[in-house]
């Protein structure tokens, strides 16, 4: 049997760097989001909650043909960044992070708004008469009694980010070692007919995605309620 | 001596709250009123847990908030005590204790919080999480919380309403203490008139969002204007100093400014002070002192006024023993009858007295 090749060992080093970085900037960039998902009152609320959630319906094929041409040389997005001196990002690792970020955000931002929400606006006005700033509220209290939807949003937003596929094919293409991640390249082994490898690779993220979502399921019991 | 001054106007959805109070800067101000009445909201302005359109807020020379100011409630001295406890769960006693001390600038003594600890009779549990605490082991936690910051002002919001009556009688003893002990002002809401009546020293009545009545509490428990005097339950609460027991007729004496009163003997020490409350309907009118009558407590008084009372057969009569004002309703067909008129001398009989300890 036919063992991983270092093809093989690059898209799976290339998808555990994407996924790690995409969940971090997904949790700096969702915890705000969530919090003000969860706190406003404001009417642009439906509407926001509505574009997060966009990627849990849309195609992935959709989402990457639009972000393919924000981010193509005559798109808003790709003439800024050619102004920049960034260059273009689709075909580019940068813009699978992007792509990524855009799939991923609702798996970050729901987990964490239902914490929020959950928790409710006593606890904050507790602390603030306890002399607590706002700041200083959010890490000693938020943070602490959302930890269980920080959690499975980091969890979601990582295991989410591994499995993706079509978005990838259509903003990174198959490019080894920058945007050649795990699911393309069991992709490519299939169309080859190289079935072994296929199966190192295949059989991997079944485990993987197992065990990710059964320690989530088991050390976590909020974590039930599924996002969206 | 008037030392907070709270001026709030605001139209919430459904309501008005336009008020404009002076309170004294020591004691126990209750912010008395139905549901709805505007009290909770008028604690959270003071708060800054709400932000009214226009008001200005200051206490004890701090304004918190004026036209052209608003000091964020994490920078006010207060301590503030919720209905339910709301402790953070995620902090043990201990921790809970010591977070709002930590902020307020104190260095945190483990023996501060010993002290505060024990004052409430909860030095056993400084180690559990609230999860394990009963709601009375919880609101005396959430109580010491907020003392140990070392607020100006203390606010407490019906502190004992999410508890039942063992709880709150659990409770009660140590807000007593609370009066009794501490120099800073506390605003204190309630709609139970027993509550009022063993903690206030002043007395707010709210409402619909507007201050009906604001005087000191026996004054507001017996004007006749008050409309806490032509409730079924009106009465006045008296001041009293246990003077000694009578152990062959097991019976305590109180003595107050008008007299003196017997109870049936209770487990109090001589000096201490016991607030009594003597019910309109419990005070019946004689004309002369010295008729042969079971009701040992009586004293000799004047008329200081007469009012109708809800129920159309009968009336209020304001009485004064000796400065001491009581409140006694009567038919109108006895005041009729024993030419009740404003000045004229009459014995009161008072058939029961509920010491509030």
């Amino acid at each position: 049997m036919l063992l991983p090749d270092s093809q093989d060992w690059a898209a799976i080093w290339l998808t555990l760097k994407l996924a790690s970085i995409v969940t971090v900037l997904l949790l700096i960039l969702g915890t705000p989001l969530a919090w003000w998902l969860a706190r406003t009152h404001s009417r642009l609320r439906g509407a926001i909650s509505a574009l997060v959630a966009l990627p849990l319906v849309l195609p992935p094929t959709v989402l990457g043909f639009y972000l393919l041409l924000l981010m193509g040389p005559n798109g808003p997005a790709g003439q800024l960044t050619q102004a920049l001196g960034i260059g273009l990002l689709p075909f580019t690792f940068a813009g699978l992070v992007v792509a990524s970020t855009f799939y991923s955000l609702p798996f970050v931002v729901q987990p964490i708004q239902n914490a929020i929400e959950a928790i409710g606006p006593r606890p904050l006005e507790v602390a603030a008469t306890l002399r607590a700033r706002p700041w200083d509220t959010f890490w000693s209290v938020v943070v602490p009694l959302a930890r269980p939807g920080f959690l499975t949003a980091a969890v979601l937003g990582f295991a989410h980010t591994v499995g993706e596929f079509g978005v990838v094919l259509m903003i990174g293409g198959n490019i080894p070692g920058a945007t050649r991640v795990i699911s393309v390249q069991i992709y490519d082994h299939v169309e080859a007919l190289e079935y072994a490898q296929a199966h190192w690779l295949a059989a991997g993220m079944v485990a993987f995605s197992f065990v990710v979502l059964f320690l989530l399921y088991t050390l976590n019991p909020d974590a039930r309620r599924k996002p969206a | 001596m008037n030392a907070i001054s709270l001026r709030v106007q605001h139209a919430f959805p459904g309501f008005a709250l336009d008020v404009d109070l002076q309170l004294p800067g020591r004691g126990v101000t209750v912010l008395f009123g139905h549901s709805g009445s505007g009290k909770t909201t008028l604690l959270r302005c003071v708060a800054g847990l709400e932000r009214a359109a226009d008001a200005r807020i200051e206490v004890n020379g701090n304004c918190w908030q004026a036209a052209d100011r608003f000091t964020p409630t994490w920078q006010r001295e207060i301590g503030y005590v919720f209905q339910e406890a709301s402790l953070f769960p995620h902090l043990d006693v201990c921790g809970n204790l010591a977070f709002g001390m930590k902020r307020a600038g104190a260095t945190v003594h483990q023996d501060e919080i010993r002290v505060m600890a024990a004052r409430f009779g909860i030095e056993h549990l400084l180690g559990r999480k609230p999860d394990g605490l009963s709601g009375g082991e919880r609101q005396r936690v959430a109580i010491a919380r907020a003392l140990l910051t070392r607020p100006r002002l203390l606010l407490m919001d019906e502190p004992l309403s999410a508890l039942d009556h063992a709880r709150k009688q659990e409770i009660l003893p140590y807000l007593e203490r609370l009066h009794d002990e501490l120099d800073i002002p506390v605003l204190y809401v309630t709609h139970q008139i027993e509550e009022a009546a063993r903690l206030a020293d002043h007395l707010v009545l709210l409402e619909a969002g507007r201050v009906v009545l604001s005087a000191p509490l026996t004054e507001a428990l017996s004007r006749l204007d008050s409309p806490l005097a032509r409730d079924h339950d009106a009465g006045v609460v008296v001041p009293t100093q246990v003077l000694g027991h009578d152990e062959a007729w097991h019976l305590t004496h109180l003595g107050f400014a008008g007299g003196e009163i017997q109870v049936s003997q209770r487990a109090l020490h001589v000096g201490q002070a016991v607030r009594v409350r003597i019910l309109a309907r419990d005070i019946s009118i004689a004309l002369s002192g010295d008729n042969a009558s079971s009701i040992q407590n009586r004293f000799a008084c004047a008329v200081t006024g007469i009012a109708p009372a809800e129920d159309p057969a009968q009336c209020l009569v304001a009485l004064d023993v000796k400065g001491v004002a009581l409140l006694a309703r009567i038919t109108r067909l006895s005041a009729e009858r024993l030419g009740l008129v404003v000045g004229k001398p009459v014995w009161a009989q008072v058939k029961a007295v509920a010491l509030l300890d």
